[in-house]
């Protein structure tokens, strides 16, 4: 056989005895690795292909087009520049959990500002943005504006820093934006009428536009205009400036909408939009995913009866109705899957819930009354009523006053898929209501039950035996809340021990020191972060984890900004995180990195 | 309202504003504001942050109220502090409610637990 059958002009390093040769096989290899990885579209696959050889680290880093980074502070945007050069997608995350609830000062960090500009030289086919929890100012999208020619999605979550000025500046250069979602951030109010902005000629692209949590006003006139010319606009959701009356115009305008955000579903004083007692969303017959509600004036509510047959998802969320007003819409919602609501329902109201929606997989309670001297308008009878009914559920968060362990035993029991657990006793160090024992016993069950659980939050009173359920069975556990809880630092040693799969730990207020703080040495750099504020672990216990681990950065800081980062005898805040480019230099002077 | 204004004159805690100077005279008019809504939670010792309730749904559900006269108006008004994210936009909010110009003409104060006067804007917003 010849030795040359596969010669090409020029030679290569011969790399193989045989009787087929190639002038350069390892390039062969990596192209039909290249054409293989296009395939390939989770992060975990990609991870362990790209450890595999050098090679294969090389046709992977060529080859992945999405970008996630869980922490932005865990890698500099230069060191992924340098990596990945083919970047169509980037999802950041910023500031820890916590934040969420006043824990983190404003000027902690998370700035956009550093990635903006390196992606804006190095990536500039983006083509999506998903940025949550962090700071974003206008010029930050100013840039994104301006240097990604073909940015087609933004999303923000949770951010802030940036306003209406920010936005106008996107809406009117972005000329391919399919997708502009904007969930829970803070927006100022610059006072600009940024959905004027949109391009007014021609028929636009815009598939998604999400601006309920933005706080001003809006030209409704500009808007309908521009839903007018959206014909692929599926998703809508509006702000609490909407009137019902203006909604129900947009409805006639959009009846290929799928998600739709209510907006204030009320009545404005002066409004001239008379809403015609027949008027109801029966022109909306794609409509799966309601929300909004932001001013409900319940009365009202029938106007969605034509699409509840349908409903996937419903967030009432942010509408004080009970159970009386609840029932006829949910009477109707065989379909449902996705249920937010308020405790104003009360347990009656999830009874119903129960009754009906036995597809049921994610189920939120929030209170209508966030203090711990509140009346508990929803209890274990609801709960209890929940598990029986909705036997599929995966997903649940709670907010409840009292709680009892049978309730909680039988939640494990009869739904089995679950993978979020997160149950809030609002009164702190609240035991079983009616046995008057700590709490252990329901999160055992739960742990030891539900074989998929990932994500657990736990709350009442609780003991070091809660914790020992916890690191014993918790083996997928990735993400774990702990706050007013446990007796010792044996609680911590449990579960830095036994939650092998531990990735991100946020606990406050629980009595968790230095000893308990080590027995996690070995498995810190496999996590994410881990937040304790109010515990009881010292500077200089924070210092020997610092020393013994150099790759991990230990963020020490009080909540007042005041320097040192310790309250009395106690670091006040201690936040880490690995990161694969030191300290971070961006940091504020009340925050120390040990 | 107006005559415990008048008489509690010789206690009440007077800072000059920045914007109008010092040595402003008594004719400058005071909001009054009195905290309504569940009296104990004043008492409780709050922690920060709970319930996990995150903050953008907090100040979006929770309403609490707050009492507001003005020196020389016929009647009290009512505003739900927790829709404003910071002292600026409360004191606008104040302006529009009481149809003043110049804010510099008014002083916000409240009376706090122990019964003192004390002027808006010290404590940090949260």
């Amino acid at each position: 056989m010849s030795k040359n059958s596969t010669s090409i002009a020029g030679s290569g390093p011969g790399s193989g005895t045989g009787d087929y040769f190639t002038p350069y096989p390892d390039e062969v290899l990596e192209n039909v690795l290249e054409n293989v990885l296009v395939f390939l579209k989770t992060r975990r696959d990609r991870n362990a292909v790209s450890l595999v050889c050098k090679s294969w680290y090389r046709a992977e880093a060529y080859t992945r087009s999405d970008l996630f980074i869980g922490n932005c502070y865990a890698v500099s945007p230069q060191r992924v520049l340098n990596r990945f050069k083919r970047i169509r997608s980037v999802s950041l995350k910023g500031k820890p959990r916590f934040a969420d609830f006043s824990l983190v000062p404003a000027d902690w960090g998370a700035h956009f500002t550093p990635w903006a500009s390196a992606m804006a030289s190095g990536y500039r086919a983006l083509e999506k943005i998903y940025l949550k929890r962090m700071s974003v100012t206008d010029d930050d999208l100013a840039m994104i504006a301006h240097s990604f020619a073909n940015l087609k999605e933004l999303v923000l979550v949770c951010c802030d820093g940036f306003g209406t000025g920010g936005l106008s500046v996107i809406v009117s250069q972005c000329r391919n934006l399919r997708v502009l979602e904007l969930n829970e951030d803070e927006v100022s109010d610059d006072e600009i009428d940024w959905i004027s902005c949109f391009p007014s000629e021609g028929t636009s692209n815009l598939e998604s536009l999400c601006f309920d949590c933005v706080e001003c006003a809006i030209n409704f006139d500009a808007l309908e205009r521009l839903v007018a010319r959206s014909p692929l606009l599926k998703k809508l959701r509006l702000n609490r400036y909407v009137s019902i009356g203006q909604l129900y115009r947009l409805t006639l305008r959009a009846p290929q909408l799928t998600h739709l955000g209510t907006g204030s579903f009320g009545q404005f004083e002066g409004d001239n939009q008379e809403l015609d007692s027949r008027a109801s969303f029966a022109a909306c017959k794609s409509v799966v995913c309601l929300s909004g509600f932001r001013e409900i004036a319940p009365e009202y509510l029938p106007m969605i009866y034509p699409v509840c047959a349908n409903l996937t998802s419903l967030n009432l969320s942010y509408a004080n109705i009970n159970a009386e007003q609840l029932k006829p819409v949910i009477r109707q919602c065989h379909k449902l899957q996705v249920f937010w609501a308020l405790d104003s329902i009360g347990d009656e109201g999830l009874e119903a819930v129960a009754d009906t929606c036995k597809d049921l997989r994610e189920l939120r309670i929030f209170p209508l009354n966030p203090s711990e001297n509140a009346e508990g308008l929803v209890s274990e009878v609801g709960l209890l009523a929940i598990s029986i009914g909705c036997r599929k559920l995966e997903s649940i968060l709670y907010f409840c006053q009292r709680m009892t362990n049978a309730a909680v035993v039988a939640m494990s029991e009869n739904c089995p898929n679950i993978i979020v657990f997160r149950l809030c006793i609002i009164g702190r160090y609240r035991p079983d209501r009616i046995t008057g024992q700590p709490m252990d016993e329901g999160f055992g069950a739960i742990v030891k039950n539900c074989k998929k659980l990932t994500r657990l939050a736990i709350s009442g009173l609780l003991t070091d035996q809660a914790f020992s359920y916890i690191g014993q069975y918790g083996k997928l556990v990735r993400t774990l809340s702990v706050a007013f809880n446990g007796d010792s630092d044996t609680g911590l040693k449990y579960i830095l021990e036994g939650c092998v799969s531990l990735q991100k730990l946020e606990i406050r207020d629980s009595p968790f020191g230095d000893m308990g703080l080590q027995s996690g040495l070995h498995h810190f750099y496999n996590m994410r972060f881990v937040w304790l504020s109010s515990c009881r672990v010292t500077r200089q216990g924070c210092l020997d984890i610092a020393t013994r681990l150099p790759k991990l950065v230990v963020e020490v800081f009080r909540r007042d900004e005041e320097e040192g980062g310790e309250r009395d005898d106690f670091v006040e805040t201690l936040y880490m995180y690995r990161s694969l480019d030191g300290p971070r230099a961006d940091a504020p002077q009340f925050v120390k990195i040990l | 309202m107006e005559t415990e204004g008048f008489g509690l004159e010789i206690t009440e805690l007077r800072l000059g504003l920045p914007s109008g100077g010092g040595g402003e005279r008594n004719e400058k008019t005071r909001m009054f504001l009195d905290i309504v809504g569940d009296g104990s939670d004043r008492n409780n010792e709050m922690a920060v942050g709970w319930p996990p309730v995150c903050s953008y749904r907090k100040r979006t559900i929770t309403k609490l109220y707050v009492k507001v006269s003005m020196d020389g108006a016929p009647f009290l008004r009512k505003i739900d502090i927790n829709s404003f994210r910071g002292y600026s936009d409360f004191v606008m909010a104040l302006e529009n409610l009481f149809g003043l110009g110049d804010t510099s003409e008014y002083t916000p104060i409240y009376e706090d637990k122990d019964g003192d006067w004390m002027l808006v804007g010290d404590v940090p917003w949260r």
